[in-house]
Parts: structure tokens; sequence; C-alpha cells
């Protein structure tokens, strides 16, 4: 909200805001107004549309598209979360994610820390080699991963795609994080050297401490990009299916899944409810930290 | 993780700082410096570096997966690739994504952003609105598009209906090979225009409103305002997202994917290089002939990068 009040309060409105309202100027306003409800018909529309056809029976969402369901089905949530295994989707996601999360944070730190402080052999190499994997096409590397993961018998396994997740996000946070350590004040290092600190406790206590903001800000980019990951599941956990039991798809793969079985089963109102059950929280949490998220995704957008 | 952000990095100033430079290098800060970095090098090396060098290597063979049958077999892949009609279909669609999607998504956000700074009401509705997309999963984006797009329960179809536009009825939008890509070039742009928005009122806000003022004061209108002020001094995030926009025309995997069950669409009229390359090495098990593919990737994602820094290259104006 800042943003938008500031930028009202610098350049108050040429032509909108004005005192007089010719006509014109009136017309221009309503057409104004009506592109921008439009666009936001066109985002709410097709998610209320998909949180009602949650609660109706597939009759209904057959025969009558348009139509306010008759009684509310929250059975089909029920359905959804467990029969179709959404619960086990959610689960799996966040079995993968905190972990994958926490040493990207983590380990993104220690590196963006050592690159940003210190002078010392091979730091340009690191700092370069972390750059390139930035730019590089993750498709590009597609094939020989499946294979190192196949070599290491890590195929299908939870450990091993937090290892690949945390690789993968190594280089954006570590770029991200290096201009964030290098904005913090160095006084406070020598500080508490003086006052008998060695390198990790500095490090750990003084300066992972002041970079909580820059940590904030990359860790959202992260979570969503990590709650949206789908190609690297994708590959790697491509026979994690249902054949064993045990499902150890995360939840994009998990929504594919069930949209393809959709072709068969039919089971129209447990497919949008589980559609609904992802959207839900989704935009609860964004509603709440909006302010946030708006601003670490675009300033990480327009730092990296 | 995100592709389509991660090779904006290119526009950015790539230069490592000078470190402050403190002197001695005693021992803590040399046993701080390796174990610092010795785990995260791994992590790296192993499951980033490995596979991009090995995938460079790969693409001059025509492995197939038996580790004993590895044989070289110089640029054929690339002279096979430049016949793959399939190849080259899939291949125009990035073409023409990558070009519609800049244009659209540009201009709607740019549209949007600056409506937002000529003081309109419920700014902050239609902010929080038009950003939501963004941080939904593209998988879920996806899903729900497919269910808007379904030939009979659909809500396209089933808006027409309702509106009186019977020859709507039944048409099946990812089940036509002339629909299917524009329906998810649709999605894409619905997804991101609410992301530019809110980075071009971010960069707008840097614009010292003194502009604005000694502009009016000589009469001119919000057209000229917006050509004159708004886009010359935004010109950096508006390169930046132009480049964000470019790469991500060259992905649109899980779009694709999802929406046409994995096939590519009808007649693969949706078919775009990543999801192309993703059944030749996962599917056909052509590793070899998948990896040259993705070289090919990098080079076009790389030249677009150059070359859209350069056709944007404008001195940097400093306010």
């Amino acid at each position: 909200m800042a943003i938008i009040t500031k930028s009202q309060q610098k350049s108050p409105a040429p032509a909108i805001a004005s005192g007089r309202v010719s006509p014109i100027a009136l017309i221009g306003k309503i057409l104004l107004y009506a592109v921008l409800a439009a666009w936001a018909v066109a985002v709410i529309f097709p998610m209320g549309w998909a949180v009602l056809s949650s609660l109706k029976s597939d009759q209904e969402i057959f025969f009558s598209p348009w139509s306010m369901p008759q009684q509310l089905l929250f059975e089909n949530f029920a359905r959804a979360w467990t029969k179709a295994q959404l619960g086990a989707y959610v689960g799996n996601t966040l079995l993968v994610m905190v972990p994958a999360l926490f040493f990207t944070l983590l380990l993104s730190a220690m590196v963006a820390y050592v690159l940003a402080r210190f002078e010392f052999f091979g730091r340009d190499v690191i700092f370069y080699t972390f750059l390139i994997g930035m730019t590089f096409p993750i498709f590009l590397g597609l094939v020989p991963l499946y294979f190192v993961m196949q070599s290491l018998r890590m195929l299908n396994s939870f450990f091993g795609l937090i290892l690949v997740y945390i690789a993968y996000s190594l280089p954006f946070t570590v770029f991200f994080l290096t201009s964030f350590f290098r904005t913090l004040p160095k006084e406070l290092a020598e500080a508490a050297t003086i006052d008998g600190a060695n390198q990790y406790q500095i490090f750990f206590k003084v300066m992972l401490p002041l970079a909580q903001p820059g940590l904030v800000t990359v860790g959202i980019f992260n979570f969503l990009g990590m709650w949206n990951q789908y190609i690297l599941p994708n590959a790697l956990m491509n026979n994690a299916g249902l054949d064993d039991g045990q499902t150890r798809y995360v939840l994009s793969q998990g929504l594919y899944y069930l949209q393809n079985q959709q072709q068969y089963s039919n089971d129209w109102s447990g497919l949008f409810a589980a559609v609904t059950i992802v959207m839900i929280p989704t935009l609860v949490v964004y509603i709440i930290f909006n302010e946030q998220i708006q601003k670490g995704l675009t300033a990480g957008a327009i730092k990296g | 993780m995100s592709q389509r952000r991660f090779c904006g990095i290119l526009n950015t100033a790539i230069s490592l700082p000078k470190a402050p430079r403190g002197g001695r290098m005693n021992q803590g800060k040399r046993g701080l410096i390796v174990s610092f970095l010795a785990v995260p090098l791994l992590l790296y090396g192993v499951f980033v570096l490995v596979p991009y060098i090995a995938a460079m290597v790969f693409a001059f063979t025509k492995w197939r997966g038996l580790s004993a049958n590895i044989s070289f077999n110089g640029i054929n892949n690339f002279i096979k690739l430049s016949n793959d009609s399939n190849f080259l279909n899939a291949l125009s669609h990035n073409g023409v994504a990558l070009i519609v999607l800049p244009v659209c998504i540009v201009g709607l956000a740019l549209f949007f952003a600056f409506l937002f700074t000529q003081g309109i009401r419920f700014a902050r509705f239609f902010r929080i609105t038009f950003f939501f997309p963004q941080v939904m999963s593209t998988v879920v984006v996806a899903v729900l598009w497919s269910f808007i797009f379904h030939p009979t329960i659909g809500l396209i179809n089933g808006t027409a209906t309702a509106l009186g536009i019977s020859g709507l009825k039944g048409f099946p939008w990812l089940g036509n090979a002339s629909t299917v890509f524009p329906a998810v070039l649709a999605v894409t742009i619905w997804q991101a225009v609410g992301f530019y928005m809110v980075m071009f009122v971010a960069g707008m806000q840097n614009i010292p409103t003194s502009y604005y003022e000694a502009a009016k004061i000589d009469g001119a209108t919000p057209w000229v305002l917006f050509w004159q002020i708004t886009v010359p001094l935004l010109w950096d995030t508006l390169r930046t997202a132009i480049i964000f926009l470019a790469a991500g025309a060259m992905d649109l995997f899980a779009l694709v994917n999802v929406m046409t069950n994995g096939s590519g669409g009808p007649s693969r009229g949706a078919d775009v290089l990543s999801t192309y390359m993703y059944q030749t090495a996962f599917t056909r098990s052509e590793f070899g002939y998948a990896s040259a593919m993705g070289l090919v990737l990098l080079l076009i994602v790389l030249g677009i990068s150059l070359v859209s820094m350069r056709l944007t290259a404008r001195d940097s104006l400093e306010f």
C-alpha cells in the first residue's frame, strides 16, 4: 500500500483526479475503470467458479455449470484429501521443502558471507561459477542429472530431491545474499573481534541475525519456487506413483496425476476440490503477507 | 528456482565487488572459508556443474542410456535436428511466444502500472488481485484453466452459450491444433501481468514528481507524460522485464505439459522445445539427441539475452 499512496501523493492525477470534469475525461475515466475491473474479474472469476464447483455434485457440474450448488458437498474435499491422496502430496512437499529451504538459506548465507567479506584465491572463479548456474537453462542439465541421481541411488528418494533442490537454489540465493552481506557494516564484526569472538561466532551471532531481512526476502522467493517446482520432481521422482502403495509424488506432480486420472475416473467434483484445497491456503497466506511477497519477488527480480 | 527469473541475471552488472581489505589472512579466517565453502560447492558441483558439463558431451553422442554403448557421432545430432520437423515445429512455437509474451505482458503491465500512479480508487484491491496468479503454482493454474477451456463443462463455452453464442458449444479449445497454443499463451499472460505491473510500479516510484509537475505546467497530456517521462526513466526496469520474458518464452514446460497431458497438444500444436526435449529423453530414451536440443536451447537463451541487452542498451539515466 505504501507504494501506491506515496505515488498518489507525489503525482496527483493529471487527467483523472483533476477538478474540472469534462465529458471526455469522464468517459475516459469510466473506460479506465472498466478495463481494470475487467482484469480483476478475469482473475477472480475462474477461481470463484472452481471453488463453487468444488462444492457441487458431478451431475451439477456437468449439467448446470452455472448454477449455485444445491447443497454444499463438503465430502468432495474429504475424498480429494484422502482417497485422491492430496494429503500425502502436501505432506511429501513439506517433507522435501522444509529441510531444502533451511539448508538453502544456511549454506547460501555461508557462501555469500565468505564471498562478500574475504579475499582469497579462487574467489572470483567461485562467484562466476555460481553466476553461470543462474544463467543456464535447467533443461540442459536434466538428462545427466537423471543419471547422476541413478548412480547415487537417489532416484525416487526424498533425500535426493532435497539435495537437488538445495543445489539448484544456491546460485540465485548466493548472488542475492552476497550483495546483501556487502551492505552490512563491518564495524560490528570488528567490535565482536575485539570482544574475543572467533570467526564462527561472528558469523552465527552477529552477521546472520543482521542478515535476517535479506534471508526473509530470498526465503519467500525460494519458498514459492520450491512449492511450485515441477520439472525436477517430474524427472527425478518419476517412478514414485501409487504402485508401491505409498506415493512419493509432490503436490505439483500429484495434481497433474489427478488431472490425468480424471479422464478415466470422471470425478470432477473431487478434482475441483483438490484445486480449491491447494488454492485457498495460498490465497490466505498471500493476503496476509502480500506486501512482503510482492516486495520480495520484485526485489529479487530487480536485483537478480 | 524459477528459470524465468534466473535468466534475468545477465541484465545486472556482472562483477564481484572488491571485498574489504582486512589485511592479514589469519588461520581463523582460512578455516572459516574452507569449512563454509566445502559443502555448498560439493552439492553444486555434483548436481549442477557435472550435469551441465556432461550434457555438453552427451550432445555429441548417440547415447540411449546403455552405458556400454556411448559412441560419439560428431555434429550428426545437430544435422538431424535441422531436419527434424517436430523440433522445428516446437521451436516455431517458442518463436511465437518470444514475440507475443513480451509485447502483451509488458504492454498490459505498463498500462496498469501507469494508471496506478495516477491516483485511482481501489488501487490496493487491484494490486493485490492482479498479483495473485503469480503466487499460484503453475500446475494449479494449468489445471484450473484446463477446466475453463473444457468443451462441455468449461467456463468459456458456458459463458458463450449464456450470451447466446451457440457456435462455441462443445468447442475443444485444447483439443484443436490451431487454438491450443494461443490458449497456453493466454494463460501465461493471465498469470504474469500482475508480477510485471508491481515491478513497474516500484520502478515508477523512483521517478521524481517534479518532472511530471514541470511537464504539466507546460500543458503535457497524460499520453505525453507517459511516453516522454515514464517510459524513458523506467527503461532499466523495462529491459529487465523483456529479458525475463524472453527467457520465459523458451521454457513454458509446466503449462504445456499439464494442459496437453504431456502430448504437446493435438498434432503437436503446442509443443515447445522443452516439452519435445523431455519426451525425447524420458519417453524415447534418446539421451544424446535430447542433450543436443539442450545445447541448442542454451545457445538460444544466451543469444537472446545478449541481443536484448544490445537492442535495449541506452545510457542509464541518472535522476
